[in-house]
């Protein structure tokens, strides 16, 4: 009896021991690293999983630092494929990219301001102190709060290249590190403006969070908008690489592109490709 | 055996064991803060080298991605916040120690005490969330727009005051009775006697109070991340937003590249220089007040 049981228990030993190096083995084969955008990283790694679970063997790192993190990790060759939440720049060119989704920035205000619609030119003055009051646009006589993001985040280089600005000539009243904290900003103070992402505000705004998001050029800025490209402050959400990807980096970008990450896209709150 | 001297050997094992096991254990402790400042210097010399120490103190702005790192604002956020929070939090902090000690009934001083140990367990990212959802915006509808230094001040004399009220509250119970009884058998009034008698013989345990508090304050991030508004300006009055050096490094860290990363260790290794020099300051004010005391 107690032969055939240490019999059993060394043939579950090896058995788990073989399993786990065959594992260990495949998986040093199939492992992609993936650096970049913080706003995709949850999205990309929760298509990361999907593929693990439909390809065993291989494994998908996920890694956050930033926009340009991304594409300097995939030019030194620290990851495989870079993720970049903004277009490309001109000296980046050379990267071989392809969007898998569109995310859009709204500018929001507290649901109490009655202020419905902005030009771009009264944001940008607004932005910059040149407006500083709510009743010059419009609204009640209160000193408005400018709510803007901190250095480095690919929402603040987004905005300042639609409104052509330089982040210095802002004048803001409060700095903010994520969306959440900007939304908890704006629904606590009703006479702030700021700009989050479009998924996130649009989440918020009908989950009883007093906020509201504003027409862009008398675009309303809805998932809508952004997905048929004509909402103007959207950005494509991309995967780079060094080379024309190949292999395992092909397979995992074309699945992130299919239709069968829809569902995990949606969940992001952001804009699948049409 | 009452000092472990070097002229004083042990002939027992198990002290020479002890010996050399508490001299690792304080070697282990002190390399690690030394490879701490080592790591730091480490990371933000190419800042040093790239961008100069003056820059930190003479560029117009702080805009790393336009080439310009000014710290003197943070620095000035960081020190305005911590003095605030303190100048509330020491007098309150003591006064609620001597109710809990000497004024307070019996189950009045051990409710407030557990109120107090409660206060000091939450955490930090907590009170954040307080200050940003009920405090700003009482203070934006007061005086817009609302993240301020005031905001600051008050969440971090919240988190500071557990730790005050607590640290000295131990230091009084630590006072002989007879000190009490004596002041009591010359007639000293009740406010007489803690002026007198019971604060000069707490002082050391009322410093070292005060002492983590500011050092607590000095190094909070998150609530003060949440509460102050973290625009880069030297405050010209209670109600401007501020950005302190801690601030600074969790805002930007996670997106920073190159000098601008680099930059951002210079902050940090600035803000251990504070510690140190406050460290310093607490130390030497210290040895005086205490030996002026018992002269």
């Amino acid at each position: 009896m107690t032969r055939f049981k240490l019999v059993a228990w060394l043939g579950a030993f090896f058995f788990i021991v073989t399993v786990f190096s065959q594992t260990l083995a495949m998986g040093t084969q199939g492992k992609l690293v993936i650096t970049g955008s913080s706003t995709m990283a949850p999205l990309v790694s929760e298509i990361g999983k999907r593929f693990e679970s439909l390809h065993p063997g291989t494994r998908i790192d996920v890694q956050t630092g930033g926009s340009s993190r991304g594409i300097a990790d995939t030019v030194n060759g620290l990851a495989d494929i870079g993720m970049v939440s903004r277009a490309l720049k001109p000296q980046e060119h050379s990267l071989h990219g392809a969007a898998i989704a569109h995310d859009g920035i709204t500018m929001i205000l507290h649901q109490d301001n009655p202020v419905h619609e902005l030009t771009d030119k009264q944001i940008k003055a607004i932005y910059t102190g040149d407006i500083t009051n709510w009743k010059t646009v419009g609204g009640p006589d209160a000193p408005i709060t400018v709510v803007n993001k901190a250095e480095g985040r690919s929402t603040l280089e987004l905005f300042l290249q639609y409104f052509q600005l330089s982040n210095r000539a802002i004048r803001a009243h409060v700095i903010i590190g994520d969306n959440e904290q900007g939304i908890k900003t704006i629904a606590g103070n009703p006479h702030a403006i700021g700009y989050v992402s479009v998924g996130t505000a649009q989440y918020d705004a009908t989950h009883e969070v007093p906020i509201r998001l504003l027409a862009l050029q008398h675009i309303p800025a809805t998932l809508e908008t952004v997905q048929n490209g004509t909402f103007p402050l959207s950005r494509p959400l991309t995967l780079v690489s060094k080379t024309p990807p190949t292999g395992l980096a092909q397979t995992f970008i074309e699945f992130s592109r299919s239709s069968a990450v829809h569902d995990l896209i949606h969940k992001q709150y952001f804009v699948p490709l049409p | 055996m009452i000092l472990s001297t070097n002229n004083i050997s042990s002939h027992f094992h198990s002290d020479q064991f002890l010996l050399w096991s508490l001299r690792f254990l304080a070697l282990m402790a002190g390399s690690l803060l030394l490879l701490v400042v080592v790591f730091l210097v480490h990371e933000a010399w190419p800042a040093f080298q790239q961008i100069g120490l003056t820059s930190f103190f003479t560029d117009a702005d702080w805009a790393p991605t336009e080439k310009l790192y000014l710290l003197t604002p943070m620095l000035w956020g960081t020190l305005w916040a911590t003095l605030g929070a303190i100048m509330l939090a020491a007098p309150i902090g003591i006064l609620s120690a001597l109710f809990i000690q000497y004024c307070a009934p019996p189950f009045l001083a051990r409710g407030y005490r557990r109120l107090i140990e409660l206060l000091s367990g939450i955490p930090s990212v907590v009170f954040g969330l307080w200050g940003l959802v009920v405090l700003v915006p009482l203070i934006a509808r007061w005086q817009p727009p609302g993240p301020s230094l005031l905001a600051g001040i008050l969440i971090l004399f919240l988190m500071i005051l557990p730790t005050i009220t607590l640290v000295v509250q131990a230091s009084l119970a630590q006072i002989p009775v007879s000190f009490i009884h004596n002041a009591t058998a010359l007639g000293l009034s009740r406010w007489s006697m803690i002026r007198r008698v019971i604060l000069p013989t707490a002082k050391a345990g009322i410093f070292t109070g005060i002492f983590l508090g500011v050092a607590r304050a000095l190094g909070e991030t998150m609530a003060i991340l949440m509460v102050c508004g973290n625009v880069v300006q030297t405050p010209s009055h209670l109600f401007d937003p501020i950005r302190t050096l801690t601030a600074n490094i969790a805002l930007e860290m996670a997106y920073a590249l190159g000098n601008h990363r680099s930059t951002l260790f210079v902050s940090g290794l600035l803000l251990m220089g504070m510690v140190v020099v406050f460290v310093m300051m607490a130390e030497g004010l210290r040895h005086r007040e205490i030996y002026a005391a018992t002269k």
